[in-house]
């Protein structure tokens, strides 16, 4: 109560001033009154202005009034440096904001626990194992019959939780008309319980609803999908929802705040575990499952006993699913049972984007910093500056009785009103750049979606980066200006080198940190053009991909008539059927047996292809001939060049045949390709195979097909024009065929380098910003050294010195702290560069011109920042300097 | 500080004493009621009366609000607060204690 009248007091200093002067009047007139003489009532009074003084010093928090007085200093302080004031609050609060945007992505994305209880004890099961190419590989996903045995194993010590990942399904609240996509999540019964939620609408799911396959068709909405699908309409229990042949009923809406685990995607609908039919396959590993330690259970000494029972468990399982492996070679059966169990934490959630972003959003966080600490640099250059001109001004201060800490916190108040100010205008900056980014984090049909609230955990992190630049911009200056002796001070200076000293070093600094913002910058942009510029080996341009269901299977006859159908639509120029799209989501290897032999070591990657495939993609033909309406699957196949030269080496592949393992058709080689790629642009070529579009059964009946996709090249530059009248015309046959989802090659070719575009923007984004910021700090820095050398410049001159001599004293050492400067950050990068290698597609660190970029770059900047400087050293007219002195 | 400290002491305990008796008097009226009621003998130093009253304040003994006096202008009154009341008990036992001890002394020398 009286702390805060007197902080209030000292807000308002003159007002009480007012009144205790009023008081004191009216005591005066009060004695007079009573009778008193004038005089000798003043006189007993005493001096009015010590008891005001006294009154006043009680009645106010002096330390606030006096930091009151200082601000207002230090706000004239940056009135009267307009221009550099404006230019660091802007540089600063850039930096800010970055710095704060890119840690509430990585807070959103990989700290922030999961809003359930306990979830600093929820853990991941996954395996460690040898992957496909001999690689080390991860495999996070379990078959449920395993997942129940380990289950059971672990229920003393932990609930075991099984959740798959979000599918961005077709379902529907009517009729087929009204498809429309939802991430549909399976979950096992126990998970809502095991995490404490409660509904907000309705139950959830609870472990009665794991009974037998099929048995609770009930599904549960998340609170984000309810509120922007339906309103939060109250009456949505008891409606029924469609995906595919099932008929679920709502029961219920969960808590509002979780969205799932899966970080970077928010669930739709929950749906239980065994309404899947994946569920009772022992071969389909489909689901992630989770570990929750029971309470009172110490994750230190229970983990490693708790993981080596389940290791056994699951490896039990699988040994006994391996014996059913027919005709697989040994190592495969050793590879397939040889993994390691572990655990990881996933209090934050577990999700691909995690893995994919970890990195790139490290870096993000750094290049943001690395532009921090560049402006920080320039700004606190600037304050020391100011400070220097200011050494008089201080040791006066001293001289007149000025307490040292009063000095200090003069200086620090200016900091903070400029990190004050920065901050704000960096949170405002925060607030638009951190959805920005995240909106391009993935393809634009299906975002990645964080729940980025501004929360105590930001205001937090942004507090104590302002409290850092404070510290980091004012103290150097402040600790300098305590330390003034004013005698020497007001004599006029002691080492006048001394902040020019200070300052180089922060040049060099500066520059450090400039050449690893463009080093890593120039890896990253350079990754993306080399990964953009690729070859594919088939056209993109005008091809429009129908990515086309049929919920009950259809035979490959009903397909062919749907496409002979597309063709008849004036403006399709070609239209050909592939079973999935290349470089779409979908990549399905098969073993290859040459000759009954058992499986080779090396798989290959297949995509059935109507004919017509390869002509409408116009891949060419190296030899042979495209497929013809009569070719199946099994019998002819065309393979691509690497598969001939890996399966038929020094050979021609035309005519010769092969198995999808032993005991199979064979399929005969009709044609060879060049390589394209397949599923991912980063990739190596794999070998792979077309098979016909047409596939018969061990009868040779023709077998149904219940998805694929219409390939057509269009005439239009836009092939999406085309679009709603084309999945009108399939809906329109009711052959049961359907769109499901509507794309063109080109997107799916830029989707695959949407991180790569990302880190790119960015990271040349903030390379041009710290070479602006550098090149300005260098300018600033050079031109008050020429300003302070003036008197030494001028006798030079006079005494006969030369230009050269002269643009040597002005800029030698510069030049020397930007050479240490550059090979310190050369240092940096390469560092830096060796934990983002992951991140590069045929680049290297060590490659000549990635470090040439940014070492020329910096050089020119050097340059243009220095002509002012060295020009003004020049012009110096040695008679007008030496008469002003 | 020491020395200030008892003489501020003994002021305080006085305008503690009078405010409890006579709630709602402004300044000058609180020094005329120190010189009656101790017969003229003890004489605030009026200078540092009002220093004084805010330091008691701010310590929340005493609270303060302006009134419109007859003449047309304001004056500010002074009562005590609770804690001022708990306060007073404390300093005047204090008080009690340490006159009957220097009577003490006096006595035995």
């Amino acid at each position: 109560m009286s702390l805060w009248s007197r902080i209030s007091n000292a807000v308002r200093g003159e007002r009480l001033n007012r009144e205790i002067e009023e008081e004191l009047q009216s005591h005066i007139e009060e004695a007079i009154a009573s009778g008193r003489d004038p005089r000798e009532a003043r006189r007993a009074f005493g001096s009015a202005l010590r008891a005001r003084e006294a009154s006043h010093s009680i009645r106010v928090a002096g330390w606030l009034e006096s930091l009151l007085a200082d601000v207002r200093f230090g706000w004239r302080q940056l009135c009267r440096n307009k221009v550099t004031s404006v230019a660091a609050v802007l540089s600063l609060a850039l930096g800010i904001g970055s710095c704060v945007a890119a840690f509430r992505l990585i807070d959103a994305l990989l700290w922030r626990p999961l809003p359930i209880s306990n979830p600093s004890k929820l853990y991941v099961l996954s395996r460690k194992m040898i992957g496909l190419y001999g690689k080390p590989a991860e495999d996070s996903y379990w078959a449920t019959p395993d997942f129940n045995l380990m289950r059971d194993a672990a229920k003393d010590q932990a609930d075991l939780i099984a959740i798959s990942d979000a599918d961005r399904t077709d379902i529907t609240w009517s009729t087929d008309d009204d498809m429309e996509k939802a991430h549909v999540v399976y979950v096992s019964g126990n998970m809502f319980p095991v995490f404490g939620l409660e509904p907000t609408l309705g139950r959830l799911l609870a472990p009665a609803d794991d009974r037998g396959p099929g048995a609770s068709p009930y599904a549960v909405l998340s609170w984000d999908y309810w509120n922007h699908r339906f309103g939060r309409d109250p009456h949505i229990l008891g409606r029924l929802l469609h995906i595919g042949d099932q008929t679920f009923e709502i029961i219920g809406v969960g808590p509002r705040d979780f969205t799932g685990t899966e970080t970077g995607t928010i669930t739709d609908i929950f749906l239980p575990l065994n309404m899947n039919s994946f569920a009772t396959q022992d071969n389909m590993m489909w689901h992630r499952s989770f570990l929750m330690l029971k309470p009172g259970l110490n994750p230190a000494t229970a983990l490693e006993p708790l993981r080596q029972h389940l290791s056994a468990v699951s490896r039990a399982f699988e040994a006994e699913l391996s014996k059913h492996f027919s005709g697989m070679p040994q190592t495969f059966i050793d590879r397939f049972l040889n993994k390691k169990l572990v655990f990881y934490p996933a209090g934050a959630g577990i999700s691909d984007l995690q893995k994919d972003y970890r990195r790139s959003l490290a870096i993000l966080g750094l290049l943001a910093s690395l532009v921090l600490l560049i402006a920080c640099v320039n700004v606190a250059n600037m304050m020391t500056a100011q400070a220097a001109a200011r050494a008089q001004e201080m040791a006066l201060r001293i001289s007149i009785g000025a307490g040292r800490r009063r000095l200090v916190q003069l200086i620090l108040c200016q900091s903070a009103l400029l990190a004050l100010l920065a901050s704000a205008l960096g949170a405002f900056f925060a607030a638009w750049s951190a959805p920005f980014v995240l909106s391009r984090v993935n393809p634009p049909d299906d975002p990645a979606r964080l729940a980025l609230t501004a929360d105590w955990r930001v205001l937090l992190f942004g507090v104590g980066l302002m409290i850092l630049i404070v510290l980091f911009l004012g103290l150097l200056p402040a600790l300098r200006v305590s330390a003034v002796r004013p005698v020497v001070a007001l004599k006029g200076g002691e080492d006048p080198h001394a902040p020019r000293r200070l300052m180089r070093g922060a040049i060099a600094l500066q520059v450090a940190f400039c050449f690893l913002v463009l080093f890593l910058s120039s890896l990253f942009v350079t990754s993306f053009q080399r990964l953009q510029n690729r070859p594919l080996g088939f056209s993109t341009d005008r091809l429009l991909l129908l990515e086309t269901v049929a919920d009950k299977g259809q035979l490959p006859v009903i397909w062919n008539q749907t496409a002979e159908a597309l063709r008849a639509v004036p403006g399709v120029n070609s239209v050909a059927i592939s079973g999935w799209p290349l470089l779409g989501r979908i990549k399905i290897n098969s073993e290859i047996s040459i000759n009954g032999a058992p499986p080779s070591p090396t798989s290959a990657w297949f995509l059935n292809v109507s004919p017509g495939w390869l002509s409408t993609m116009k891949i060419p033909l190296v030899a042979g001939r495209d497929f013809n309406p009569e070719d199946t699957s099994p019998g002819a196949a065309i393979v691509n060049e690497t598969f001939a030269k890996t399966f038929f080496p020094g050979q021609d592949a035309i005519g010769r045949t092969f198995a999808r393992g032993s005991n199979q058709p064979p399929y005969k080689i009709v044609a060879v390709t060049p390589d394209v790629p397949y599923s991912d642009l980063r990739e190596p070529s794999r070998p792979v195979f077309y098979a016909p579009f047409d596939e018969i059964d061990h009868k040779s009946a023709p077998s149904t097909v219940d998805f694929a996709t219409f390939v057509l090249h269009t005439g239009a530059q836009n092939p999406l024009a085309l679009a709603d009248s084309l999945r009108q015309l399939i809906a329109q046959r009711h052959n049961g065929l359907r769109v499901s989802n509507v794309t063109t090659q080109l997107d799916l070719v830029r989707d695959q380098t949407v991180r790569e575009r990302l880190i790119a923007m960015l990271a040349a984004f903030f390379a041009v910003v710290a070479l602006l910021l550098a090149g300005i700090g260098l300018y600033a820095v050079l031109n008050y050294s020429v300003l302070q050398r003036r008197r030494e410049i001028g006798i030079r001159i006079a005494i006969g010195s030369t230009r050269a001599g002269i643009v040597r004293i002005v800029t030698l050492d510069v030049f020397l702290m930007i050479a240490l400067g550059g090979c310190a950050g050369a240092a940096l990068g390469f560092g830096a560069a060796r934990y983002v290698a992951s991140l590069f597609y045929q680049v290297k660190a060590t490659d000549t011109d990635m470090i040439a970029l940014p070492a020329l770059a910096i050089l020119l900047t050097t340059l243009v920042a220095t002509l002012p400087a060295v020009l003004r050293a020049l012009r110096t007219d040695p008679t007008v300097i030496l008469r002003s002195e | 500080m020491a020395k200030n400290d008892s003489l501020q002491g003994s002021l305080d305990l006085l305008v503690l004493k009078i405010l409890s008796r006579r709630p709602r008097l402004h300044g000058y009226a609180i020094m005329a009621a120190i010189a009656s009621t101790s017969g003229d003998v003890l004489h605030a130093e009026e200078g540092s009366l009002y220093p004084a009253l805010y330091r008691m304040e701010e310590a929340g003994w005493i609270r303060a609000e302006w009134i419109k006096k007859d003449s047309g202008r304001r004056a500010r009154i002074y009562e005590l607060t609770a804690a001022g009341k708990k306060q007073l008990g404390t300093a005047e036992s204090r008080w009690q204690s340490v006159s009957l001890a220097i009577n003490r002394v006096l006595r035995e020398a």
